[in-house]
């Protein structure tokens, strides 16, 4: 499409000053993601400093205040609860949507995929505090405490489940319709026809949609924090309470002073290293090289 | 294929049919669970003395008006800042760069990693930047300001849409006439670009209105009614947060809390499903 050059010069004076505001807002909008960037690691180098990253994986435990760091618990905690959602939201999710496209009767079609939509408008704090009054005292009364990895687990589940439904949704819609119409002429059944023709030419949109997933469960705070539990360890079955990175800053930066403070922003540090490696990934995935 | 298949495609065309209905049947089940339940208990305590009373006793009773006096002032900062933010971005982006710009493509790729950026992530960068190193303080000027950096990529993203999907032949004819590229920009693109704006305005106005995480150290806790934009104040989804995990015998307004705020998301995102299939293609009637 045709776009005007800025550099060419314009006979009147407000396109100078449009330029200029243009370009002083794009500016600003396109530091933003770099200003957070150097403020993480500005308030996390004394952390890196006196403490070193290797001893954020070797202290024994994480007890700031006799000045001991270890993340590796946390870290196992969102890396089990994204895990876990993933691998449940991720079939339920596709499912969805094939719903949505080959098997709903037209009239339920429309009403379900609002329904998704409404569903992934929902704030995480209503999920935690229905998983916290609903979901926990269930899990609970099964096995004691109640709060755990397995109410993290679903709460997530249910919170990330829209995200890959749309997602799938959208990359379904995208099949040429001549493939279906082909499989159709060749007497395929509903399902091999979307196994052996849909999957394939949707490929590269459902990875992505589980991408934004998996980025939307590691990064999820509220939900996870309120059902739980907090407790610093590595979890040793489903019903034990866990503690998430995300969780631990929400729950230790109010009172966090100096070094502990700074182990916080190393935790921020770590929790974006995963997101840019996620970011990276579904570029990848999106110029197609997963099938070279 | 040689072998017969029928058996064992009956099998799983069976079993497929089965799961993919009862996906739909469990996602269905577990939304109505969630949205009843709420419904169910918060009915009941949602009265305009609850919309416009302060909170007492820690919340435990008394209603939420300076809540949502707080909530909307952050909401107000947020888009005051982040509205000529992202429509300037969308108008260089989609009218002023090539799609082989070099600046236009940093600028995207960075928007993207904002994108992705997780809320607590946003809260530790509004805590370090706005209310440490620029002194604001835990205020409503701050939480408002880490508010627009999070809602930036969302604004941008479908203004720029908007301004695409108005037909080059606007551009070419506005060149044609000579106008200068302001009028075009202010008489003929954003009129023709508005949808675009107006959804990604209400897309971003949900996801600000729904953030916890990014407000609790920006904005605060303090749940008294604000005297100015430098005052703390608590924003409603905070007011759920702390009624369920830190109030015991909070639950009865926190259930009504979470129903006035569903109520307002689902009003905001009906808004934007209708302006998106409603007005986006809309387009200038020409005479």
């Amino acid at each position: 499409m045709t776009s005007s050059n800025s550099n060419t010069s314009s006979r009147w004076a407000t396109d100078h000053l449009l330029s200029w505001f243009l370009w002083g807002t794009a500016m600003m909008a396109g530091t933003i993601a770099l200003l957070i960037m150097v403020f993480l690691v500005l308030e996390a180098l004394p952390a890196l400093q006196h403490i070193g990253l290797v001893r954020f994986f070797t202290d024994s435990s994480w007890h700031p205040a006799e000045g001991l760091y270890n993340l590796a618990p946390m870290l196992w905690g969102t890396l089990f609860a994204m895990a876990g959602s993933v691998l449940i939201a991720t079939p339920l999710g596709i499912l969805s949507a094939i719903f949505c496209h080959y098997y709903a009767p037209p009239a339920l079609a429309g009403p379900y995929r609002r329904l998704i939509e409404l569903l992934a408008g929902i704030p995480s704090v209503v999920y935690g505090f229905w998983g916290l009054v609903v979901l926990v005292p269930l899990i609970g009364e099964v096995h004691p405490p109640g709060p755990s990895l397995l109410a993290g687990i679903l709460i997530l589940t249910i919170m990330i489940l829209p995200t890959i439904a749309l997602m799938a949704d959208a990359s379904l819609a995208h099949v040429p319709q001549h493939y279906l119409r082909g499989a159709a002429a060749l007497g395929l059944p509903r399902w091999a026809m979307i196994r052996r023709v849909v999957f394939p030419a949707a490929k590269s949109g459902l990875f992505t949609g589980v991408i934004l997933e998996t980025g939307r469960a590691i990064g999820e705070t509220m939900a996870i924090l309120m059902v739980c539990g907090n407790v610093v360890q590595t979890p040793s079955s489903l019903f034990d309470p866990v503690r998430t990175l995300t969780a631990n800053i929400a729950l230790e930066m109010a009172y966090a002073l100096g070094d502990h403070r700074a182990a916080l922003f190393v935790s921020g540090l770590v929790l974006m290293a995963m997101i840019v490696a996620l970011i990276v990934s579904a570029e990848w995935i999106s110029r197609g090289r997963i099938y070279d | 294929m040689i072998e017969t298949p029928n058996q064992s495609w009956n099998l799983r065309e069976w079993l497929a049919f089965a799961s993919v209905w009862g996906a739909a049947v469990l996602v269905t089940v577990t939304f109505c669970w969630l949205l009843g339940d709420i419904i169910w208990h918060g009915l009941s305590h949602i009265s305009w003395t609850f919309l416009t009373a302060p909170p007492e006793n820690a919340g435990r009773r008394g209603g939420i008006g300076p809540i949502l006096v707080s909530t909307g002032l952050i909401l107000g900062v947020c888009l005051a800042v982040s509205l000529p933010l992202g429509v300037g971005t969308a108008v260089l982006l989609a009218e002023f760069t090539s799609d082989t710009n070099l600046f236009g493509r940093l600028t995207r790729r960075s928007l993207d990693v904002l994108a992705g950026v997780p809320s607590i992530v946003f809260g530790l960068f509004g805590n370090a930047f706005f209310c440490k190193t620029l002194g604001l303080g835990f205020s409503i000027l701050s939480g408002g300001l880490t508010l627009a950096c999070m809602v930036l990529p969302i604004l941008i993203r479908s203004t720029e849409e908007g301004f695409r999907a108005v037909p080059d032949n606007y551009r070419l004819s506005a060149a044609a006439l000579g106008l200068s590229r302001t009028a075009t920009l202010v008489h003929l693109l954003l009129p023709a670009a508005v949808p675009g704006l107006l959804v990604g305005l209400v897309l971003g106005v949900g996801r600000a209105i729904a953030e916890t995480a990014a407000l609790i150290f920006t904005s605060g806790y303090v749940d008294r009614m604000p005297e100015s934009l430098l005052d703390s104040g608590r924003a409603l989804s905070i007011h759920i947060f702390d009624l369920s995990m830190n109030v015991s015998g909070g639950d009865a307004n926190a259930y009504a809390s979470a129903l006035v705020l569903v109520i307002m998301l689902l009003i905001i995102n009906g808004t934007a499903s209708w302006l998106a299939t409603h007005s986006l293609h809309r387009k200038i009637v020409t005479v």
